[in-house]
């Protein structure tokens, strides 16, 4: 197995969703293949002995499909409702935000658009960057994300947020991070001959050492 | 009505006359409105596709297992040939290769044969269809090879990408492709009429509904579903060639356009799509497994009617593919629920099927090994569907290798192993000798284990963040580690095992027919019409004086009223 | 010769009706898509409305009583059928292909208007949708009447005149998808 660390607030509710599903998946998967087999070995052909005829009405043959089928049902309706609470989490309900990004995508790079000293987006000392996003730990963020010309797709695997960019459209998203570190940034929606090389980092600091970036980056307007 | 009465005599009359005044020579190969004829040059057509979309495969994956290397039989990958590969090898596998071979090839040769008649009711519309479909698959080949080179936008086609020239630097392949396509669905739409109408209509005396075999209904109810979904793509694909060639902004947000639009219209034919193939193979599957249980199908209509109500259900899921794409989020929910709950029809079809094989006398045949096989490996493709259909594992999932090793796992089962039980069950009677038994089973081992090394490493990959439709992971630290590439590797060595392992079929396929054993009228002591005439059978499959009349349905195994343990529908009781 | 297949009919239904109702119904959803997206984006566009005003609603008017006409002599097409009376038949399938005919002169004379007044189909989306929709229904209406005019000469030399009720059958869907279109294009302004 490949270990990926949980670096956001919402990780580790997606980590236990799909741990969560993989049990109750994963439980129906084995008793239905080892059922297969089972059968298979035990009515396999046997000298004079002739097949059973079953026309499917046969109420303690039925049962076997009838109750697994009900149960799956059950089954799922608790996978819909676990999976619905994280959906809403991260998609729907928007934290109020500690700090604003904007985000483009373009063939082939990111840019990063970075609220300056003054902590406003689209103000004159906002910070540009290609290829690094920086920001602080423990901090809500909401991202603006936006593309110049094809579908992209911002995603952070650490984070295990992901979203299309959309030409023509600004979408608002929001992350918390709860590591620090250097990490990958996906383009995560085929987008030309250099969606291989869209690759990007997000490196999250601590509140000094962000602070310290803001400063040495920022231009600032106030003497 | 006395017209009728007498038009039958004179049609039947000539009917037999016909069995000698067919095309003859080289044409009968090229010109026949046969339909079995028409089905082989579906299925060595598929075939043909199938090795050019394994070679695609082939090359991508050496590229990703040694990245830079210059691949035997291609030299080095460019960045731009990558995303032609994949976005071609995924094309040409499902419109290619899985459609005519599933549905065009079998339906062809089965339908009439099972249904007791003598061709398709519209034979001409037929070989029409068969040659609409080459011309595409001759235009798909051509976009390889125009200037720009192939189309690589995915077979996805999202638009702008797709749309704009400057964007995807495959102007020319692009619209090639698009057309190809667009072409491959006309094809599908009159070869679906035919299937659809032969089975409504031109069944033999005394054969009811619930008399048809199963796999002759899965295909109609499969084309019935291609009919009903391919509609709106095609508009979508008409704005999309317009926006390739006369420039007007349909998918162009800067005019006014939508890309999402596109999406909304290529995933409401795409979802459908994969119950078009899936329905096929189950129908391939049961058939194979009733036939080698020697048992009745538990729940003939049960499997009719959950087939029906995954097709209809299919219509309502489609926004799965989309959960990030910038839909309204609200709407994830809502297609949350529907996807999940086509799990439930699904698992009845499975759960129908395992239980055929309860209290039967199962025999390990190449054809059977292959339906259990598809069950099996499906089983595990379909299980992992859940995870992304649910929205909130979907946000982690979409896009990485866990979404191919899904797909992998179900459509794997149904094109390639729903094919090769298919071919292996009916070669005695499309060829009318026996294949090699041992040559068959070594043949499938081959292909089956090797298969789960692929591809259970792409479900670890994926899980572990590797994104898709990369050509080369050095950009990427976190994707990059030695024990990812190890990974990768271990998925390109089984892949070219899997693929030495098809020269066994191969070679099984030219010494069976040269030199196979005489099939006979029915091998595997089967009770569907098909097995009730020669084989391979006469053009009219029939004398026209023996075509059959139907007296049980298709599945009466065992039945404690005869000494045999089958009872063919054709025999009077 | 045709198979025996042809001469059978487990339904009822003659395989030939049987026929023209399924390609109807995947022609149903491929203008139902294109149409439907229109719509879609239509609403989310009010300004879309600047653009219709310059659609000719008096020849979208006469050409929506042409096709009806033209509906018309194909059910009287198919009534002298019935009576087997193939001449006669044949002769009121070339009066509907006259109407397809008169049908498709209104059209390109319209065209030819808007396109020199500057609105063609790269104008606005707008002006796409109208030139794609009226387009490939005016496709439809060349194929059919190419169709028509095949089993007019069958059914004039008397064969295959249960070929007229089936192009009738689709000649009436290719009238109602223009039904839908009037309106969409031309009246909503």
């Amino acid at each position: 197995m490949i270990d990926i660390i949980q670096g956001s607030t919402y990780a580790g509710d997606i980590d236990n969703l799909i741990l969560f599903m993989g049990v109750v998946v994963g439980f129906w998967f084995f008793a239905a293949e080892i059922m297969f087999f089972w059968l298979i070995w035990k009515y396999r052909a046997k000298d004079g002995q002739k097949s059973r005829y079953l026309t499917g009405r046969e109420r303690h043959v039925k049962r076997w499909i009838t109750w697994p089928h009900g149960l799956v049902l059950v089954c799922d309706i608790f996978i819909v409702w676990a999976s619905i609470l994280v959906w809403m989490d991260v998609k729907q309900t928007l934290p109020e935000a500690d700090h604003t990004i904007r985000i483009t995508g373009q063939q082939w790079a990111w840019t990063f658009q970075h609220p300056g000293a003054d902590n406003e987006l689209d103000t004159a000392d906002d910070i540009f960057t290609v290829g690094e996003l920086h920001i602080e730990v423990d901090k809500n963020y909401h991202f603006k994300l936006e593309s110049r010309d094809v579908v992209h797709s911002f995603s952070v695997p650490i984070f295990r947020i992901k979203q299309d960019a959309v030409p023509g459209r600004s979408i608002t998203g929001w992350f918390n991070a709860t590591v620090m570190g250097e990490y990958d940034i996906q383009c995560a929606e085929i987008c030309g001959i250099g969606h291989g090389v869209m690759a990007a980092r997000i490196s999250i600091e601590d509140a000094n050492q962000h602070a310290a970036w803001v400063a040495a980056n920022s231009v600032s307007t106030t003497p | 009505m006395s017209d009728t009465a007498v038009a039958v005599q004179h049609d039947e009359r000539h009917a037999h006359d016909d069995h000698h005044h067919g095309p003859q020579g080289i044409l009968k190969y090229l010109w026949s409105t046969d339909h079995k004829v028409i089905a082989m040059q579906y299925l060595f057509t598929g075939m043909f596709m199938a090795v050019i979309g394994g070679f695609m495969a082939y090359v991508f994956r050496m590229q990703l297992a040694f990245p830079g290397i210059s691949v035997p039989g291609f030299g080095q990958v460019s960045p731009g040939e990558y995303n032609a590969l994949v976005t071609n090898h995924g094309t040409i596998m499902i419109f290619w290769v899985a459609m005519p071979v599933l549905i065009a090839a079998f339906g062809n040769y089965l339908i009439p044969l099972m249904i007791g008649a003598d061709d398709m009711v519209f034979p001409k519309i037929n070989r029409l269809s068969f040659q609409i479909f080459l011309l595409s698959a001759l235009i798909l080949l051509a976009s390889l090879f125009v200037q720009g080179g192939g189309f690589g936008g995915a077979w996805t086609a999202y638009p702008p990408l797709s749309a704009v020239g400057e964007y995807n630097q495959t102007e020319l392949g692009s619209s090639l492709w698009l057309i190809a396509v667009a072409l491959e669905f006309v094809a599908f739409l009159l070869g679906g009429i035919n299937f659809i109408t032969t089975l409504m209509n031109a069944r033999a005396p005394g054969m009811k509904a619930y008399d048809i075999p199963l796999v002759a209904w899965m295909i109609v109810i499969a084309s019935i579903l291609f009919m009903l979904s391919v509609g709106p793509l095609i508009a979508g694909a008409v704005m999309l060639l317009f926006d390739q060639t006369l420039g007007t902004g349909f998918y162009d947000p800067a005019r006014g356009g939508d890309p999402i639009l596109w999406q909304h219209l290529f995933w409401f034919f795409g979802h459908p799509e994969v119950y078009v193939v899936l329905l096929p193979a189950i129908g391939i599957t049961i058939d194979i497994i009733a036939t080698f249980s020697r048992k009745k199908v538990f729940g003939y209509k049960m499997m009719l009617y959950t087939a029906v109500a995954t097709g209809v259900l299919s219509f309502f899921v489609w926004a799965h593919h989309q959960f990030v794409a910038g839909i309204d989020p609200r709407m994830a929910n809502v297609f949350t629920v529907t996807t999940l709950l086509i799990s439930v029809p699904i698992a009845e079809l499975l759960f129908v099927i395992i239980a055929t094989l309860y209290g039967g006398s199962i025999r390990l045949t190449t054809p059977m090994l292959w339906a259990l096989a598809f069950m099996a490996e499906f089983l595990l493709g379909g299980v992992t569907g859940i995870f992304l259909g649910a929205s909130g594992a979907d946000i982690y999932f979409h896009d990485t290798y866990f979404v191919l090793a899904h797909f992998h796992y179900t459509f794997f089962p149904i094109a390639i192993i729903g094919s090769f039980a298919a071919f292996t069950y009916w070669f005695p009677k499309m060829f009318g000798k026996m294949m090699d038994e041992r040559l068959g089973k070594i043949h499938f081992w081959g292909t089956v284990i090797p298969f789960n090394f692929i591809f259970i490493p792409l479900f670890v990959l994926g899980m572990g963040g590797q994104h898709r439709r990369i050509y080369n992971y050095q950009h990427f630290p976190e994707l990059a580690s030695a024990e990812m590439y190890n990974l990768r590797e271990m998925a390109t060595y089984a892949l070219l095992v899997m693929l030495a392992f098809q020269l066994v079929f191969f070679f099984n396929c030219i010494k069976s027919w040269m030199n196979g054993k005489a099939a006979g009228r029915n091998p595997w002591q089967s009770n569907t019409l098909e097995w009730t005439t020669e084989s391979p059978p006469p053009h009219g499959n029939w004398p026209v004086d023996e075509m059959p009349n139907v007296y049980r349905g298709p599945y009466e195994y065992a039945h404690p009223d005869r000494e045999e343990d089958y009872w063919p529908q054709n025999e009077p009781s | 010769m045709k198979p025996i297949a042809t001469t059978r009919s487990a339904t009822g239904v003659p395989t030939g009706r049987l026929a023209v109702w399924w390609l109807l119904a995947s022609e149903v959803v491929i203008f139902g898509g294109l149409l439907g997206s229109y719509l879609m984006m239509r609403l989310g566009h009010p300004e879309w409305a600047d653009a219709a005003m310059h659609t000719n609603t008096w020849l979208g008017a006469t050409n929506t009583f042409v096709l009806l006409t033209s509906s018309f002599t194909a059910v009287l097409a198919h009534q002298a059928a019935e009576k087997g009376d193939g001449k006669k038949a044949a002769g009121l399938l070339v009066l509907t292909i006259g109407g397809a005919l008169t049908f498709l002169a209104i059209k390109s004379f319209e065209w030819y208007t808007e396109i020199s007044h500057g609105y063609t189909i790269t104008a606005n989306n707008f002006w796409s949708f109208y030139y794609t929709a009226a387009g490939l229904h005016a496709l439809h209406v060349i194929a059919g009447a190419i169709i028509m005019g095949f089993i007019a000469w069958d059914a004039f030399r008397g064969k295959e005149l249960q070929r007229v009720e089936l192009i009738g059958i689709y000649w009436h869907f290719v009238d109602v998808v223009w039904i839908f279109l009037f309106p969409l294009l031309y009246i909503a302004k």
